[in-house]
């Protein structure tokens, strides 16, 4: 029996404001909150809300037949939470059905992945966590940001003990191979994978209403008719797409949240089931392994990380960016690593890409930027800013191992005036009972005139 | 099929960009094949490039009859012209001129430039049109700028061929809005009487429709080009200059927006020290531009060159790190290609005709001082957005050739001919 497993990432980053160079060092602030407001709350109104009323409308009539997957990101989670809080709500009630189940991913949506592996490890840990309060799931399926998956983050991953993960069905990477089974990492066979199949995510993100397409108009009856249509071996289709594809790429008036409707329909008539990526992994023994030397993704005709790594102003502003992890991950100041978190979004550096044709088009259409060059410049701009703040933190010519040391002394000493105070607070407190045995009636007194004092030791030691 | 073209300029000879403009042209055409150029300059000093089109001066061209020798005019013109060229268009001559004042050869003098008496200058240039028209046979008629476009009416009503008219600046752009009337009157009446109206942007074209009420579909833009750099500028050195190199290129007069360049410069200085800011060229403004250089107190970082000239002016190209063009209203402006072509990154007003093909490049608006000091402090700060900006301009460059201008123009000929 074949089974379709839907999965929708929910993504956006926080933008940033216009900032020119001279307000390096005296504007610490970097965020266009009335663009990230606008588009947030244009997109959850045409997008996001009514898909997640479609998909609880999808569970609720197949009775639980109907299972798919989301994730989404920290950066997205803020500011639904401050902008669109009734779509976390929605979010929520997906998430009690028991049929929606939640994935991992980095928590600002970042590149992490690609080179610095325990940061990568710090964001997926504080993402799992942000879920873990909100919808109570502990995700235990991965999928990195647009889908960018290889040998090393397989390795990565699977030690992080999840048990499988989503990536792209890049042809370059699987040939005459069909996206439609279960496969393992070659490099951690532990690791299984779920790959994208291209033609049918396509049909729905790229073509459903587009009226020049030889398929159009796309309906539920259809596509259903076309995965039965598949070798009676197909085990799994994975159909994997970004959410805004309902009702922003797609516009509602296409019919589009209708077709998702009436899919569970359609399914049950021939016999197709819905899976999550969880059950998937449970139930399906992988055919074979895949290796991937170099990384894929998603993203652009090339499906692999040039969108974001492709030039020389990406590699620059990705090399400037994280030159100072570990200076900021020592340090302990709120606003920095806040900013750090929505500063590392791989939407900054897809900006900046300068490819031509249909992929620059792409770009262009996410752009809040004129050119690759603005969006280059306005983030250097912000991130000398944030550079400058961490340096006032640590400065510049102490190396990182004496760095470390310095701060492992400065807590070693805190601990050891910590364990030091409560001795003196548990003497000061035996001597007490030893006056209040003593001088009853001038109990309590004393004890006013002490505590001050008790204070007074605390603040001088801090 | 044979253009008769009538320009004011031509390089080596030139004052602005409807020289370079005009030479590159008419070279593209000349190498799509298939086109005989004959091209009027008011006058030639014979260092002209003739390999690809034959160059006739108004100059050396007869209104009234004079018995002269061969020898006779072999030794006064005969480096610019030949002396059959000379005996062929003096029989072509139709009306009696010798109220006029002429030479000895029966000419009116030229200077070639734009000088006061540029009105005067202008009719005499339309009326040796006449005899040209009347003995170069020709297909179509193709005038340059307006004013060259009352010589193209005469030579339209000589000939009955068609009159296509290429509009490289109008006057709106010239003035900042205060358009002289008369200039006005002569740039209508051209674009009135053309059959077809080339200009250099889109820009251009919407002043076109709307201030001078053409109908939209007698006008088409031909975006302008440039000519390949040779090996011998390209390899001049890049001086090693300690600091960075910011420069402005070009008349400096109110169309160019000048100041905002000086106040750009300002905003840039007050945060990083080490870069230099050069005003090259020369123009009524240039006072007024040292003046503000002083109150804004950086003087001891702002330079100005005076005029340059031909090789020293890829020489200071050569020398900078950005180069800048703040243009309150280009119709097209061709330095910043230059300075592409020679790897200096370019920073261009959105209000300038090359904008619009332009890619690899800053753009921003004219009066956006914070937007310009921006982009100069990016791209002398950031070595990857410098290399970037410069490779892919180099890269992207390649790709506009006069070539394509110049069949977009035959093409538009064919369609005004009906061949």
């Amino acid at each position: 029996m074949k089974s379709v497993c839907f999965y929708f990432q929910i993504h956006q980053p926080y933008r940033l404001k216009k900032y020119r160079f001279f307000d390096i060092g005296n504007d610490h602030y970097y965020y266009d909150d009335f663009a990230n407001d606008d588009i947030i709350t244009h997109i959850a109104e045409r997008s996001y809300i009514p898909m997640a009323h479609t998909l609880l409308q999808m569970i609720e009539q197949s009775n639980g037949e109907f299972r798919c997957a989301i994730s989404i990101t920290g950066t997205a989670v803020e500011q639904l939470q401050q902008y669109v809080p009734e779509f976390i709500e929605l979010l929520k009630k997906l998430a009690k059905t028991g049929c929606v189940e939640f994935l991992s991913e980095t928590y600002s949506h970042s590149l992490a992945a690609l080179t610095e592996p325990y940061e990568f490890i710090r964001q997926v840990r504080a993402h799992d966590k942000l879920i873990h309060e909100l919808f109570g799931q502990e995700p235990k399926i991965f999928r990195n940001t647009e889908l960018i998956y290889d040998d090393e983050i397989a390795s990565i991953i699977s030690a992080m003990g999840f048990k499988g993960a989503l990536t792209e069905g890049a042809k370059h990477i699987l040939g005459w191979k069909s996206p439609d089974f279960m496969y393992c990492a070659a490099s951690a066979p532990k690791l299984k994978l779920l790959l994208k199949n291209d033609k049918l995510s396509d049909a729905i993100s790229r073509n459903f209403s587009n009226s020049e397409w030889d398929e159009y108009p796309l309906t539920a009856d259809k596509y259903m008719e076309w995965i039965a249509a598949l070798p009676e071996d197909h085990q799994i289709i994975n159909i994997f797409l970004s959410m805004e594809t309902f009702g922003e790429f797609q516009p509602g008036e296409s019919g589009i949240f209708e077709f998702m409707k009436a899919l569970p329909h359609f399914a049950a008539e021939k016999g197709i089931s819905f899976i999550t990526p969880s059950d998937a992994v449970l139930k399906l023994k992988p055919v074979d392994s895949l290796s991937v030397p170099y990384p894929m993704s998603w993203a652009d005709e090339a499906r692999d990380v040039s969108a974001w790594k492709g030039n020389n102003l990406q590699k620059e502003a990705l090399a400037k960016l994280y030159s100072v992890t570990e200076r900021v991950n020592l340090c302990s100041d709120r606003r920095l690593k806040q900013d750090w978190e929505y500063l590392q979004s791989s939407d900054h550096f897809f900006y900046m890409s300068t490819k031509n044709l249909a992929d620059g088009t792409v770009h262009a259409s996410f752009s809040p930027y004129e050119s690759p060059y603005s969006a280059f410049t306005n983030y250097m701009n912000v991130l000398a800013d944030f550079l400058v703040r961490v340096e006032e933190q640590y400065p510049i010519d102490i190396e990182n191992e004496e760095l470390n040391s310095l701060i492992l002394t400065i807590r070693n000493q805190a601990q050891e005036i910590e364990t030091l105070n409560k001795e003196v607070k548990q003497l000061r407190n035996n001597i007490l009972e030893a006056d209040d045995d003593e001088n009853e009636p001038r109990h309590s007194k004393t004890k006013k005139v002490k505590d001050t004092r008790n204070y007074k030791k605390k603040t001088t030691i801090r | 099929m044979k253009a008769l073209m009538f320009g004011w300029e031509f390089p080596p000879h030139i004052l602005g960009g409807l020289g370079t403009a005009s030479y590159g042209l008419t070279r593209g055409m000349h190498n799509c094949g298939g086109m005989e150029i004959s091209f009027v300059i008011p006058k030639p000093y014979g260092d002209e490039d003739r390999t690809f089109a034959q160059i006739i001066g108004a100059s050396e061209t007869p209104v009234a009859w004079r018995d002269v020798s061969r020898e006779y005019v072999q030794s006064c013109i005969g480096k610019v012209m030949e002396p059959d060229l000379y005996f062929d268009l003096r029989s072509h001559i139709y009306a009696d001129f010798n109220y006029m004042r002429l030479n000895d050869l029966g000419c009116i003098e030229f200077s070639g430039r734009y000088p006061d008496n540029l009105l005067e200058e202008i009719n005499n240039y339309s009326i040796v049109a006449g005899v040209i028209a009347r003995t170069i046979p020709c297909d179509v008629i193709h005038s340059h700028d307006w004013l060259t476009y009352p010589a193209g009416i005469h030579a339209k009503e000589v000939t009955g061929k068609p009159l296509v008219i290429h509009v490289h600046a109008t006057d709106f752009d010239r003035s900042r809005g205060s358009v002289n009337p008369t200039v006005f009157e002569i740039e209508k009446n051209g674009m009135e009487y053309a059959d077809h109206i080339i200009t250099v942007s889109d820009l251009t074209r919407q002043t076109v429709i709307e201030k001078y009420g053409i109908p939209p579909d007698k006008v088409t833009t031909v975006h302008n080009a440039v000519v390949p750099l040779s090996e011998d500028l390209l390899s001049i050195p890049k001086p090693d200059n300690k600091d960075k190199v910011v420069t402005f290129l070009g008349r400096i007069t109110m169309q160019k927006g000048p100041e905002y360049f000086v106040e750009a410069a300002a905003k840039v200085l007050k945060k990083n020290h080490n870069v230099r800011f050069v005003m090259a060229g020369s123009g009524d403004m240039m006072n007024k531009m040292i003046a503000l250089a002083a109150k804004r107190g950086i003087a001891d970082r702002f330079h100005f060159t005076g005029f340059l000239r031909g090789r020293q002016v890829y020489e200071m190209l050569k020398a900078s790190d950005v180069y800048i063009m703040p243009s309150v209203s280009e119709p097209f402006g061709i330095s910043p290609l230059e300075a592409m072509q020679m790897g200096v990154p370019s920073i261009i007003s959105k209000q300038s005709g090359c904008a619009e093909i332009l890619q690899n490049v800053i753009k921003t608006d004219y009066w956006d001082i914070d937007a310009m000091a921006d982009a100069i402090h990016s791209i002398i700060s950031y070595p990857a957005m410098y290399e970037t900006l410069k490779q892919q301009g180099m890269e992207e460059l390649k790709g506009i050739t006069w070539e394509k201008a110049g069949q977009k123009v035959i093409d538009i000929y064919r369609r005004v001919t009906g061949f």
